[in-house]
């Protein structure tokens, strides 16, 4: 049981910014449920990156147990997404900056609704 | 080793370091002169079409060749059975979206010269370009499952900034701001599956992950996230708002791009399906209640089921739409309509032993179709370009009688018209034909839907054509002059290339699009140039 509560946590973490996303009309909402989906999938690649027994792959000269460590390879991976979920961030960040300089307000249903 | 083997040999990994480069030297080029830069980005983008024409010439110079390249190694699997190198793996269906690309990016660039001479901030423009040009290369070209990822987030986030470019406008930031949440879930939802595949396999490379799935349920669910993911980023219904509006209102130039990335996306999502899942989608069986059935028939079913909602919806959105752009961008909904109602026909039947050369036919003819799709839709949104770029308009109710000012561009646009509604002698003839015929031979309701929107497409072009280039002279427009050299040209190549592809169809489906078919349907290829190296 104790070994499936990351699952869970991503799972509940994936549904909450899709709750979020979906149902939410508040442009600072939508961004905060994409950062929470982001999380989640984060966490599942961290999560997965633990194998039973395994230890964790810190080279120490000629005793260590290489063949016992966890593939490091889904911490370079979560590394990488993080940087690319900051510049998404950033992005969406500074289109609302503008989106809020055009309409004066942050509710989706109110945005580029005006006639051309 | 002469120098042109050498860059054959490294040409993967070329074609996406030189936009990725040039990209970042914009800006600095661009300290010194205008023109200058234009020419260097002209030239950038050249000199990585001619190495995608060096590679495409080496893979089609013999049957089947699949190119390897390992990054940081020479071999794709390491000591002790590791297959973590990142590798690009090119085959016929790989470098068949390269060429398709390089023509969009060579188009755009010239467009670009003239169409965006008047906006500010032109250095972050190009930059941006070069950098969608080099994602889009790299989506294309991988064998990567996470490096997939990688270039389908970098394309992603140059090309929302591109769609809200005109900042002055509310409604560009509003599309650009619906384009990143749209791709960016569809990019976390990819992810997600990678993860899944990853967790059970211990490899991220597609090849090896193609020899070694187990059709778990765990297996299930990830392509189900995979499709949905890249269903998002390929406008397919009903994820399909964000496209209007992003290509509606992004620059023309930039729109014309975006029609190459949207469709890596689908190059994406056929690669998945067919080659990573390809071998074990026919065996598969999927029980639901006390019957059971294929999978890959679940699937096509599925799929031919979302493109005819798909084609539907694009029509009929594009009969009442008015603003002339967010109409070829539901024009363009309901191309990609037809593209996958061939793949999801092709999936029902060409796995199955007693397929008669309906799987294969449905493929060559959806295969086609991406190509002439991109030429299509591209040309008329640069036409539409154009007309903005000539009276600021992108009404229809406000345009009329453009076609004394405008003769050659309306000779374009009528050239478009005739190719995306699938007539002859037009080059969307020929990959519609095809699709008609193998749908037929799968349910003959499919393909009387598909001509049906066809005829109503021809519709809606039609009466665009009336009321923007025909009708009496407009006394505003007295003034408006024949678009400059640069866009014409632009036009002029694209247009060339479809009325060559609507007179000789055969050469390129034989030449171009039969090895991408054979590089489909062979998977079993494409794994051991892989595996075979250990």
């Amino acid at each position: 049981m104790i070994y499936n509560i990351p699952y869970i946590a991503v799972v509940a973490l994936i549904l909450i910014g899709l709750y979020a996303v979906i149902f939410k009309r508040n442009l600072i909402k939508i961004v905060i449920g994409i950062t929470l989906i982001e999380s989640g999938v984060n966490l599942f690649l961290i999560t997965l990156a633990f194998r039973e027994d395994s230890i964790a792959p810190i080279y120490r000269g000629s005793g260590s147990r290489i063949m016992d460590m966890s593939l490091p390879v889904p911490h370079a991976l979560t590394l990488t997404s993080i940087v690319i979920g900051v510049a998404v961030l950033a992005l969406m960040l500074s289109l609302i900056i503008h989106l809020y300089k055009h309409y004066n307000t942050l509710d989706a249903s109110k945005i580029g609704r005006e006639e051309e | 080793m002469n120098i042109i083997d050498d860059l054959i040999l490294h040409s993967p990994a070329l074609i996406v370091a030189i936009p990725l480069l040039g990209a970042f030297l914009t800006p600095l080029v661009s300290r010194i002169n205008d023109k200058l830069r234009n020419i260097f980005v002209i030239f950038i983008v050249l000199f990585t079409s001619a190495i995608v024409l060096l590679l495409a010439n080496d893979i089609y110079s013999l049957g089947g060749k699949i190119h390897t390249y390992v990054f940081g190694g020479s071999a794709a699997v390491t000591q002790g059975g590791f297959a973590i190198r990142i590798l690009f793996e090119v085959d016929g269906l790989n470098i068949f979206m390269a060429l398709i690309a390089t023509i969009l990016a060579i188009a755009g660039v010239i467009y670009s010269w003239s169409f965006m001479k008047e906006n500010t901030g032109l250095d972050k423009y190009y930059t941006l370009y070069l950098l969608i040009i080099a994602g889009m290369f790299g989506m294309i070209l991988t064998g990567d499952m996470f490096n997939f990822f990688v270039f389908l987030e970098i394309t992603s986030i140059a090309s929302c900034a591109l769609i809200a470019f005109w900042t002055n406008k509310g409604k560009a930031i509003d599309a650009g701001f619906k384009y990143i949440v749209i791709s960016s879930i569809g990019a976390l939802f990819i992810l997600f599956a990678i993860a899944i595949l990853y967790g059970q396999y211990n490899a991220l490379n597609m090849a090896v992950l193609a020899d070694k799935i187990q059709f778990s349920f765990l297996d299930k669910i990830a392509l189900a996230v995979l499709i949905t993911g890249l269903a998002m980023k390929a406008g397919i219904v009903p994820m399909h708002m964000w496209l209007p509006d992003a290509y509606g209102r992004a620059p023309s130039s930039v729109t014309l791009i975006l029609v190459g990335a949207t469709q890596a996306s689908l190059y994406g999502a056929l690669r998945m399906i067919f080659t990573v899942y390809g071998g074990s989608l026919s065996n598969t069986l999927n029980q639901i209640g006390d019957v059971n059935i294929d999978l890959n028939l679940l699937l096509g079913i599925f799929i031919v089921a979302l493109a005819l909602v798909t084609i539907f919806i694009g029509v009929l959105m594009a009969l009442k739409e008015n603003n002339f752009k967010r109409m070829i961008a539901f024009a363009a909904v309901a191309e990609i309509g037809y593209m996958i109602l061939a793949i999801g026909a092709a999936l029902t039947t060409v796995f199955s032993a007693t397929d008669t050369g309906t799987g294969v036919m449905a493929l060559k003819g959806g295969l086609f179709h991406i190509l002439n799709d991109a030429l299509d839709v591209g040309l008329l949104f640069l036409v539409a370009g154009a007309i903005y770029y000539a009276t600021k308009e992108t009404s229809l109710n406000r345009l009329g009688g453009l076609a004394r000012n405008m003769k050659y561009t309306t000779i374009f646009f009528l050239i478009g018209l005739l190719a995306v509604s699938g007539m002859p002698p037009m080059n969307g003839f020929a990959s519609k034909l095809i699709i008609y015929e193998s749908t037929y031979q799968v349910n003959p309701i499919l393909s009387i839907i598909a001509i049906l929107c066809s005829i109503l497409l021809l519709a809606v072009f039609v009466k665009v054509f009336h009321s923007a280039f025909l009708g009496p002279k407009q006394s505003r427009f007295d003034e408006v002059k024949e678009v400059p050299k640069s866009m014409l040209l632009a036009m002029g190549i694209i247009a060339c290339i479809i009325i060559f592809i609507g007179l000789f169809p055969n050469l390129v489906i034989d030449n171009i699009v039969q090895p991408a078919v054979n590089a489909i349907t062979n998977n079993s290829n494409y794994i051991s140039n892989v595996i075979g190296g250990i």
